[in-house]
Order: C-alpha cells, then structure tokens, then sequence
C-alpha cells in the first residue's frame, strides 16, 4: 500500500479545478438575439432570461447547452465559488466578471459560534445521490474538510445547521421540518443543489412541497447539479470567516 | 395462439398494434408455466390508461437467445373482479403488481403482499400514508421492534426500515420506501423538450447518470432511422465502464469502513476521486452528467483526453489491485463477510433479483452479455462475472473483479482507438415514430435499467416508465439480513448499495 502516495490537497483555498468544469457563467449582450432565445427555449430549468440577459445559477443544472447555443451570449468558466448568501445574487447579470458573495447578509453570531467548529445534519429530501455522495467527499481523504473542525453528525441534536439537499419531496417534507426543529438555536441552514434550491426540474412536479423554504429563513445557497464539494468548502469557510 | 411480439435489444421500436392484445388468462397460463424456466424474468410491466379503461404491457427477457417479448392485455373496464395475481406463483413480479395497484387500484387476488410502493402523488388511494404504512409484525413478549429512518445516520437518502428482532437477531426486516419520490415519470412526458428529459433521465439515479441517459438515449434513437456512429457506441461504453468502477470502488470502500478496515477505506476514496475526476476533465461533471445525448455528444473524446483516461485508469487498476490482493488475505475482513448475509440462489432467482448482486448469488444476469446493446453488440465479448457463496463477500468479490474487468475493457477500447470525425452533436428534435412502443436495457453498475415509452400519433413520448434495477434487489437486501445480527446489517446494506431515487422516482 506504500505506493499510494499523498492524497489530501494541501491546500484547500488555493484549488483550481478542470478547465471543462462549469462554474460561474459570464453572460454578455448582443444585437442579435436570436441565438440566446434558442437557447432559453431549450433550457431545461427556464434558468435564462433574455430580455435583460440573465442566468439564475440557482435553477441552472450546469448541463452547458446553452453555452453551444448562445456561444457569444454565455460561456462557463471554471469558477467554482459560486456559494451566496442571498437568493437573488445567484442571478447573474450580462457584464457581470464575479459571482457576488454579500457578506453584510450574514448573521453576526455564525463566527462567534460557529468558526471553530461546525457541525451539520444533512437531509436528502428527494435528492437523486450525486448531491449526497458530494457532500459525502468533502469529509474524505481528498478534501479532508474535517481538518477546519467541519463535518456531519448523525443526530440532529448534535448539530449546529441543516443540509438540505433535493427538491423537496411530499413525502419528505414533514420528516424535514421534524429534523429542522430539533435542532436548537442558533443554527444555519444550507441549501445545497440547484435542485434543493429552485426545485430544477421537478420545480412544478405535484409530487413536491416547498413551503419548508418559505418558513424558515436560508444563510446559504450552494448551486450545482451537483454542488461540488469545492464550492461547498468555499461557501461554509466564507460564511464563517469573522466579518 | 400468438401471445408475444418477440423483438430485440437492438431492433427498431415496434407499433403499437403490432403487439398482441391477449386475455389476460391465457396469458397468465403462460407465464405460470414459463417463468418456471430461469432463462425467463420480467423486464416490466405496467398499465397506461386509454380511452375505456386501463392497457397493460409485459416486457419478458429470454436469457437464452437474447430476445424481448412483448404482450399486452386490456380487461373490460367495468369488471370489478380483479386479476388473478402472478406474485402468487413467481415472486419476481411483486413490484410491478403492487405499483399498478396503488396508482390504480387494481385487485390482484392472491397477491401475498398487496403494499403500497412509493407512495406516489398520483396513487389511487390517498388515505393510504407514509405515516400508516402497514408493517408486518409479529405478536410475542420476547420480540421487539427496531425502526430506523426515515432519515438515516449518515448522508444518505432517506428510506424507513422495521426490524423484528429477537435479541440480537434480525427475524425480519420491512423496508418501506417513497420518500424519495419526486413524479419523474410524470416530469418525462408533461414536457416534450429532449434536453429536459435526458436530464430527468440523468438525475433519476444520480449515482447512474450514465446509465439512465443511455438508456434514454438508446430508447429515443430506437425511436428513429437516423442511427449513430460506431465510435459514439465506443464511447458510451468507456463512459459505463467508468461508472462502474467508480462506484464499485465506492462500495469497497464503504464495505471497509463499516467494518474499521480504514486504510482501504481511504485508498478506495483516494481511487474513486481520481476515476471520477477523469470522468469530470471529460465532461466538466464528476458523474458524468452531459456526458450521454441523444444521437450524438458534446464530448467526442480527444487525444489528449484519451491519453488521460488511458494513464489514469491504468494507475487506479494498478493500486486497486494491491487493495484487492490485501482484502482477499485479511483475516478479520473475511470473518466478518463471509457467510454474512446469505441470499441462495433460488432465493435471488425467485425475487427477481438482477445485476451484480444476482451474480454475487451464482445468478447470471447481465444485460451486456444476455441482450447487448451499442458497442456490446459489435465487436465486444463481455465474460460475467459470477461468484458462488451468496454473501456479503461474494457481492464485495464480485466488484473485486469487475472493477479489473471494466478497467481491461476501457483499455482496450482505447488502445488503438483515434479521436472520431463521425460522432455528431446531439439531435434534441429528430422526428420519432408515431404510435410506438420503445425500449431499452442496459446493464448499469448495480444492474438491469429497463425504461419503456409509448408514443402518440405524432411521436411525442406520451407514456414513459423507468426501472431501476433497486426496484428488484430491495427485497433481496431485506432477505440477506434474516437470522443476521442487526448490527451486521450496515455491511448487508452497503453490500447492495440500492438506490431511493430510483426506486421512488
């Protein structure tokens, strides 16, 4: 087993990742539309909008077909630190060089609390894996994420937030809220996924229920399809970071 | 009497009346005595409603010669007296009963365990709940309930599990899923955008996003004379094959860590990310999603990226097999596996049970080399892998060597493979055939994927059903752990690695 070498990445702040990763898209506007409207037609989500050009990271699954579409109008780069702490700024705007991370919206107590050591329940309400199995590497050999004092725990007593992943599934959604309110104060909540935070594709399915996320209030919002574990380091150590 | 169309895993789509409607009792008869011949089992089976009433459609695999066949029956609408079950004599058509019963409320007189399955949102009767689940137990002071879930200890889906313990002893266990469900069927035909159902398709099991798209792909290509390229086939088959390893060596890994064998825990993390990460530098996504289109890709394979795939699996073949070597000699691993969690083979065959758990009971079930499809039908031999003890440790040896199996295919596929001028981009409007049954089956990393859809007459998908091979094997998981100790049951469970998702759609 000698032959197996080093695994961690040394350092987790300073990671850049394949170039054909998609990441942070930039949009920019043309004269000519025509190309972008095709595009917004075919996207799965309905995450572009045209008229302004934007792209909602948190409905987009990063399937990079509009990009072919709309080459002028949109091209995914590598960016992974799409982590944000409001809804609205993981809509992003034609121009637009860096996703927006707005520091002033998080909670004064996260750091004083929670910058040493951080615990978290996750729950997959409707998720389809590959969100959990991400969430899953951030602890491994690789990402190492356990080195900071972050990590899961098993009970929700013991647990200083919630990870939610998945659309919200019905038959989910009162085990979620159970597990949520067990958890005592203070606490975060992450929404990790496109799909956990727009519902993506099954956002109008009859067989999901969302008012979860109209009850309680969101401190992060991870997009992906799904979210990589990158992006999840990058969002909880900034969330955490003392303003 | 004709009772089947018979076709293939490769042939066109077939007309919708060309397919013979029977009565039901005749067909009956027939599968009560073909499918106590093992070269049989069921693809699937399910009902669509038509004008008057319900239209059933059976889809059988024969082992034997590679053939399909298809049959379908519509018993008068207004008969209240139900369908004599076919659970009754062959256990394996359990799911496929008990999901048309709960959608429409179909009697199947007879059926042993008339249950509802995922609680869909559409299901006939909504009375019926996650919360008033009707698990079976047993009377008796010396007994006592276990339950776990809904949601579990680690990150995972959530699925709820009754144990009936005597001591430690597991007498039984129920597992009651649908929590997961999300109306993915539903989502596939409520929208005719092809982009969007291949990513429905890609997130049905995301654990098999290339296996499901495939399947998707395959099932819409079938659906055209259009065709596609030799080198497309190739390379959807190196993009399975490495999902198979990937995922095999997350379960090594996850079968170490229950049982605190750590170091190989970590080198099998170590390994998986580096397999993955080749899959992601192919196509941008560790799991590759937007990896399989229809009709053509976005990522013909380059030199560069083949070179890559080439070093890199050629490191994780070589250092797994260290691993594989070390599990094969540790003592404490084998006491703790072997012998562990049994399903006989009859037991397995019985269920229905398919893929590499079914080979891990000395049941050959594998699509690539019973019904091959794309590249597994041209110039391709898959040899399956079939272990004989019905273990714990068969379904680990079973991965073992598949992992080196798919690492040599890979290899060999790329070899003397040049980047490909022909493979097109992705066609999301090809004209379909109206009024068709399409299928497709593909042999996944856990096993057989079959998803069948109905077209109307101007060939939009207008019924679409998915079957994960979990659907079968759920129920081999609760068999495996009878007489076990329930605290051998996370190695039980990480030995089938099933999917919820999948499942619950």
């Amino acid at each position: 087993m000698h032959s197996h070498g080093w695994q961690y990445i040394p350092d987790l702040k300073n990671v850049t990742l394949t170039e054909e990763f998609r990441g942070f898209p930039i949009l920019t506007e043309t004269e000519d539309k025509s190309d972008l409207e095709r595009a917004a037609k075919l996207c799965p989500t309905g995450a572009i909008t045209t008229e302004p050009l934007t792209l909602d990271m948190g409905e987009c699954l990063f399937c990079g077909e509009c990009a072919r579409c709309a080459k002028q109008n949109i091209r995914f780069t590598n960016n992974y630190r799409i982590a944000a702490t409001r809804r609205e700024d993981l809509v992003v705007k034609a121009g637009q060089t860096e996703p927006v991370f707005n520091r002033e919206a998080v909670r004064d107590d996260i750091s004083k609390y929670f910058g040493e050591a951080l615990e978290l329940r996750e729950v997959s309400a409707g998720g389809d894996c590959s969100v959990e199995m991400e969430l899953n590497a951030t602890g491994n050999v690789n990402f190492d994420f356990g080195r900071y004092g972050v990590g899961f725990t098993a009970s929700p007593r013991h647990s200083d937030g919630l990870v939610l992943t998945g659309p919200i599934s019905s038959n989910m959604a009162e085990a979620l809220d159970i597990c949520y309110n067990s958890i005592a104060e203070p606490k975060i909540l992450v929404v990790c996924g496109s799909e956990a935070i727009s519902g993506g594709l099954f956002a109008d399915s009859p067989a999901v229920d969302r008012s979860f996320l109209d009850k309680y209030k969101v401190d992060l919002w991870l997009p992906g399809a799904p979210t990589h574990p990158m992006c999840f380091i990058d969002g909880i150590t900034r969330l955490r970071e003392k303003k | 009497m004709n009772l089947y169309l018979k076709t293939n895993n490769i042939a066109s789509a077939v007309k919708l009346a060309d397919i013979p409607t029977v009565e039901y009792l005749d067909l009956y008869n027939d599968l009560v005595e073909r499918m106590q011949d093992k070269r049989y089992h069921i693809a699937h089976y399910f009902a669509t409603e038509v004008e008057k009433g319900l239209k059933f459609f059976i889809l059988l695999l024969d082992d034997a010669t590679g053939e399909v066949l298809i049959s379908s029956f519509q018993p008068d609408y207004y008969s209240e007296e139900g369908l004599a079950s076919l659970t009754a004599i062959h256990q394996q058509f359990h799911p496929f009963e008990r999901e048309m019963h709960e959608l429409y409320g179909i009697k199947f007189n007879g059926h042993p365990w008339l249950k509802p399955l995922r609680f869909s949102h559409d299901r006939r009767d909504k009375q019926s709940t996650m919360d008033n689940y009707p698990f079976y137990t047993i009377e008796g002071n010396e007994l006592h309930e276990v339950n776990v879930g809904p949601i579990h200890a680690g990150i995972i889906e959530p699925g709820a599990f009754r144990f009936i313990c005597n001591g430690e002893q597991v007498l039984h266990l129920e597992i009651a899923l649908g929590y997961q469900h999300r109306g993915v069927e539903g989502e596939m035909v409520r929208n005719q955008n092809r982009l969007r159902q291949t990513l429905i398709s890609e997130s049905t099991a995301g654990d098999t996003a290339v296996g499901h798209a495939t399947a998707y792909a395959e099932l819409v290509e079938k659906l055209s004379d259009k065709g596609i390229s030799s080198d497309l086939k190739r390379e959807r088959v190196v993009a399975i094959e490495l999902e198979r390893i990937a995922m095999h060596l997350a379960d090594t890994g996850a079968l170490a860590t229950d049982i605190g064998f750590q170091l190989y825990q970590v080198a099998c993390e170590a390994l998986r990310t580096v397999t993955i990460n080749t899959t992601q530098a192919w196509c941008g996504n560790r799991f590759g999603k937007s990896l399989i289109r229809p009709f053509g890709s976005n990522f013909p394979l380059t030199e560069a990226k083949i070179e890559t795939i080439r070093k890199n699996i050629a490191d994780v073949r070589r250092r797994y097999n260290e691993v594989r070597t070390d599990i094969l000699e540790a003592p404490t691993l084998l006491a703790r596996f072997e012998q562990c969690g049994l399903v006989p083979t009859e037991e397995m065959w019985h269920i229905g049970g398919v893929g590499m758990a079914a080979r891990s009971s000395n049941l050959m079930r594998d699509i690539r080399a019973t019904h091959p499809s794309g590249f597994y039908a041209e110039e391709f031999h898959h040899e399956p892998v079939v272990k004989q003890d019905c273990d714990v440790m068969s379904r680990l040896a079973t991965r073992l060597d598949e992992v080196l199996q798919s690492a040599d295919y890979i290899e060999s596929l790329l070899k003397d493979y040049k980047p490909s001028t022909e493979i097109s981009a992705p066609d999301y409007d090809a004209k379909l055939s109206t009024d068709s049954l399409s299928f497709s089956v593909i042999e996944g990393w856990r096993g057989e994927i079959c998803h069948v859809a109905l077209t109307d007459e101007e060939g939009n998908i207008a019924k679409y059903k998915i079957k994960d091979p979990s659907v079968h094997n759920w129920l081999g998981l609760a068999i495996a752990v009878r007489s076990e100790g329930i605290s051998d049951f996370p190695i039980n469970n990480k030995s089938f690695n099933l999917s919820y998702c999948g499942h619950d759609l």
